[in-house]
């Protein structure tokens, strides 16, 4: 069974881009543990020659005409929501160091 | 209160009051399913539909009606939450395809009600607002994570509301509530608008008092979408009262399952063999598997979904001393428990060295459930299960337990997992009077099946 430690819950947050202290890197640890355990049952269902399925409607490439439609969406709307603008662009911290 | 009631109030004392009578429920709601009215644009269109139907217009089959939707569909002139601290201040700049459909045919959105946040969880304890209440116990949880649209439905606040549903979102809230739940065939229901968990199964749909109300919401709701391509068409809602097959599946039975639940589902399996339909039993042996495949998929699926809340875009934003700590606290305060669980659930079982022993796998096993269910309706019209394996239990009785919560969706989950149609009707009550539901499950594109089967369910049961 695979066990993960304290150190993977941390890794894992940070890979997920979530800050956790200790106390709940610790009860992450073994909640995700036990999760685990449990969908571990898998590995019992004999699975040869069974291919995977991604999605059920076995829909392929849905294409449309490459034209501009207006969704009368002004910039002004859709950034309403956008914490941090200036001059109708979204702000952001210095991404290059 | 049906459609129907609601209509024939409306001719009695016009919209504009119908309107402001289920405003006044909703505003006086005790059991915290209502998150926020919209109140002016509801009465405006009142007064406007109104007008037009004194003129003698067709103003559509909802005209006037009033009806509320899960806060994870972006309607105008409200906050679109998700029951999130994320999105507690988001206002949507556009409307869902399904509110538009609703609007066209003169329904009005009165109300936005409560989820667990981000649609993840079983009984709407997960909101950031806090828990909605049992229609029948301010002690029990509402079922979720639909549980203030079940809710909303069961007090007669609104005729119908919508819901979404990715493993039973709205089946076991509908079943907790003693209301009517449809789960209607994946991709039948336009997404668009409506904030993502997991994109192979998260399906939209109504919560109502009767199956016909169910079907008229579908049939109003349904159809392909150039704004989700991920749009299929399904078979026509026809009403047809038949002897159908039934097979009951033999894995939502025996341990776990209560025994309220038990006797409910079987005294429904002789209410129908009285009535002459044919019932027998089925085995899906690998459905026992699925809730362990859907803790793999879905958290893979949502963990994607939920990378564009990066305290940039919208949504919450907290400082930090670079972008990165931006994104980190910006997360970190707006996600809940259940949802850090399910993202780190979720990047676990896709990174590098774990994708095919849990991802791969999880989706492997998928494809045996989906072929036992084609191989069942060979022989069988129509699926019959309990659709939670318990009435609602008491709030905070499995907060502290993930794994346990989780057992609440394991007969809704495989059906999503395979796409298909489902529904859950009340069938029921336990021995202290809670509600109990019955699922109906049909093959994929045929919503119609389901439909009728639970609609001649609802009439033995109406007689029984």
């Amino acid at each position: 069974m695979t066990t993960i430690s304290l150190d993977d819950v941390r890794k894992l947050a940070s890979l997920s881009a979530l800050q956790i202290n200790d106390d709940e890197a610790a009860k992450l640890q073994t909640e995700l543990q036990n999760i685990l355990k449990f969908v571990e049952q898998l590995n019992a269902v004999d699975t040869t020659g069974v291919e995977p399925t991604y999605q059920v409607t076995g829909l392929e490439n849905v294409w449309r005409d490459d034209e501009i439609i207006d969704y009368g969406l002004s910039r002004e709307a859709l950034l309403k929501n956008t914490p941090n603008t200036q001059d109708g662009q979204i702000k952001v911290k210095r991404v290059l160091a | 209160m049906t459609i129907a009631e609601a209509q024939k109030r409306i001719v009695e004392v016009g919209v504009r009051q119908v309107v402001e009578e289920a405003i006044a429920r909703a505003k006086v709601d005790s059991k915290h399913a209502v998150l926020e009215v919209i109140e002016s644009r509801s009465l405006a269109r009142a007064d406007e539909i109104d007008a037009r139907l004194k003129k003698g217009e067709s103003v559509g089959r909802l005209a006037g009606v009033p009806f509320l939707a899960k806060d994870n569909i972006l309607t105008f002139d409200s906050k679109t939450t998700a029951s999130s601290h994320m999105l507690e201040n988001f206002e949507a700049p556009y409307q869902a395809t399904v509110i538009e459909k609703l609007e066209a045919e003169g329904a009005i959105c009165i109300g936005k009600t409560n989820l667990d946040a981000f649609a993840h969880g079983g009984s709407t304890e997960n909101s950031y607002f806090g828990p909605t209440k049992n229609v029948t116990d301010d002690e029990r949880v509402a079922g979720g994570s639909s549980g203030g649209s079940a809710v909303a439905v069961a007090a007669g606040i609104v005729p119908f509301a919508l819901g979404s549903d990715t493993g039973g979102s709205i089946r076991e809230p509908a079943s907790f509530n003693g209301v009517v739940g449809l789960k209607p065939t994946y991709g039948s229901v336009s997404r668009y608008g409506v904030v993502a968990m997991a994109s192979s199964t998260d399906v939209v749909g109504p919560i109502t008092t009767t199956v016909d109300d169910a079907r008229l919401i579908l049939d109003i709701i349904k159809g392909v979408d150039a704004r989700d391509s991920t749009t299929i068409d399904i078979l026509p809602l026809e009403k047809a009262s038949k002897k159908l097959r039934i097979g009951v599946i033999q894995q939502c039975f025996g341990e776990g399952v209560d025994a309220d639940v038990d006797s409910v589902t079987h005294q429904a399996i002789e209410t129908l063999r009285s009535a002459g339909h044919s019932v027998e039993e089925v085995d899906l042996p690998t459905f026992r598997h699925a809730l362990a495949v859907y803790y793999i998929v879905v958290p893979a699926e949502l963990t994607s979904n939920l990378a564009r809340y990066d305290g940039i875009k919208y949504g919450m934003q907290k400082d930090g001393a670079n972008l990165t700590e931006v994104y980190e606290a910006s997360r970190s305060a707006g996600f809940m428990d259940e949802n850090k669980r399910r993202i780190l659930i979720g990047n676990y079982v896709l990174s590098s060295g774990y994708y095919d022993a849990y991802y791969r796998k999880a989706q492997t096993v998928r494809t045996l459930i989906i072929n036992e269910f084609n191989e069942a309706f060979k022989q069988h019209d129509v699926l019959l299960s309990p659709t939670a394996p318990t009435p609602a239990f008491r709030l905070g009785e499995n907060t502290d337990d993930p794994l346990q919560m989780y057992l609440a969706d394991m007969m809704t989950v495989p059906p999503s997992l395979a796409g298909v149609s489902a529904i859950s009707v009340p069938a029921g009550e336990s021995v202290s009077g809670l509600p109990i539901g019955i699922q109906f499950v049909a093959p994929m594109r045929r919503d119609d099946i389901v439909l009728n089967m639970a609609e001649t369910w609802e009439e033995l049961y109406a007689k029984r």
